[in-house]
């Protein structure tokens, strides 16, 4: 069925199987490959995308049931071509490795941040759980999301 | 994922009608985030999929003195509700120590419910809460009490035709209640999974206790031994201890690949004291 989605701002009038995830479409028929496909079962975070501004893993969300809401992928955080502040910081920090994971991490504490503005590291690490990095990266991206935090603010 | 056909409707009515024509060839998509994973590995082949998203089912109200979720209501929204957190914390509680944050975005009240995992916290909140559910379907609605609902492991008695449209339990004010869960991984269903509800008495003593267990058997359930033990006692730390010991003789909980059983049994007595203690600690403090 047709179906229109609301991809960082565009609308995208696609032809859609019902038993397609949203990662599916994003990755196949549109050829976006901001979300990545790692557990296809929600725990890995590496398919992260919002949907009305709320973390979801998008392997576990139907494309059709997601119409007309606004999605944002990693894309969608760039403002006028630049990269966001908060990419800027996991490159200052050395916070990417192989990088397969950072769509997700950057969603995820983008939506964070905006929730809870001044986070102590304990909680940046717990707002992070849900997201795995296979590198090991762990320290450099909390190192990253709390510089962000902090500078923010002012 | 097999092909299916896709309905959404708008009202309550609708949905109902079609469960009623579709009956055990239909599942109901609410959150997704136990139904899309069995859908990805084949687990679940349904011909035909309701999704009940875009229905009026997601109110939190104090309704008749209890208080009543609607079936669509998100673990986010439950885990952030002033109401909630007012009259009812320890659905608070349980509602934020569920899945990653993004199940707590997408999934729902009524589909954790439905879904009946017997480790997950809501099916177990709702056991220590004494909670009733609303089942409609095109036939007529009628209400359930917990103890009736869960009929086994991931199995209620919902009917192919019916939906859970909304669920409600007792307000908490003036007791304290804890969730205490043990699992390897953040985000992982727990190994075993405590919740307890403790009104102190004028004297000092515990007026009433309420304990119930999840990940132990196919279905949460309440621990009346530990519960006995603790009615019209003074809440000292030994006691408590005491009491807590008595679950690990309750319980008779299987091996798997995730845990021994003899490994689940000492969790749920480790996990029934700090549940109990952080309760009687919040217990006291509640202003007489």
């Amino acid at each position: 069925m047709t179906t229109r989605l609301l991809i960082n701002g565009r609308a995208r009038d696609v032809d859609v199987e019902p038993h397609r995830t949203l990662l599916e479409v994003l990755r196949d028929t549109l050829g976006i490959f901001d979300a990545k496909e790692g557990c296809n079962e929600g725990v890995c975070g590496a398919c992260t995308v919002l949907l009305d501004g709320r973390p979801v893993s998008s392997c576990l969300v139907l494309a059709v049931a997601t119409r007309g809401k606004p999605i944002t992928t990693v894309r969608g955080l760039e403002r006028d071509g630049d990269l966001h502040p908060l990419q800027d910081a996991f490159l200052r920090h050395g916070a990417v490795q192989c990088g397969f994971c950072t769509p997700g991490m950057l969603l995820t504490a983008y939506a964070f941040v905006e929730a809870h503005p001044h986070p102590d590291r304990a909680a940046i690490r717990e707002a992070l759980e849900g997201n795995l990095c296979r590198c090991t990266g762990y320290t450099k991206i909390v190192d990253a999301v709390e510089d962000y935090a902090r500078n923010r603010c002012g | 994922m097999q092909p299916f056909e896709y309905a959404a409707p708008a009202s309550v009515d609708e949905a109902l009608a079609l469960l009623a024509r579709h009956g055990a060839d239909a599942k109901v998509l609410a959150g997704g985030q136990s139904l899309v994973p069995l859908l990805n590995y084949r687990l679940a082949r349904p011909r035909f999929v309701v999704d009940v998203n875009d229905l009026p089912l997601d109110e939190i109200r104090v309704d008749a003195g209890r208080v009543r979720l609607g079936a669509l209501v998100r673990h986010s929204t439950l885990a952030a509700s002033a109401v909630v957190a007012r009259e009812c914390p320890l659905l608070t509680e349980a509602a934020a120590l569920i899945g990653n944050v993004r199940v707590r975005s997408l999934g729902t009240v009524g589909g954790s419910l439905a879904h009946a995992d017997p480790a997950a916290e809501l099916p177990l909140a709702m056991v220590a809460l004494d909670a009733r559910f609303e089942l409609r379907s095109a036939r007529g609605s009628r209400t359930v009490e917990v103890r009736d609902f869960f009929s086994g492991y991931l199995t209620t008695v919902l009917r192919p035709d019916e939906l859970l449209t909304s669920v409600d339990a007792p307000p908490t004010r003036g007791a304290g209640t804890a969730v205490e869960e043990f699992s390897r991984r953040p985000g992982d269903f727990a190994l075993v999974a405590v919740a307890a509800i403790v009104t102190i008495d004028r004297q000092g003593r515990v007026e009433n206790a309420r304990v119930a267990i999840g990940g132990i058997d196919g279905v949460p359930r309440r621990i009346p031994a530990v519960e006995n033990a603790l009615r019209g006692e003074p809440p000292a730390t030994d006691r408590i201890a005491r009491a807590a010991e008595l679950a690990r003789a309750e319980v008779t909980p299987q091996s798997d690949a995730l845990a021994s059983g003899e490994y689940r049994t000492l969790l749920a007595g480790v996990l029934t004291k700090r549940a109990l203690a952080r309760a009687v600690s919040r217990a006291m403090a509640v202003p007489a």
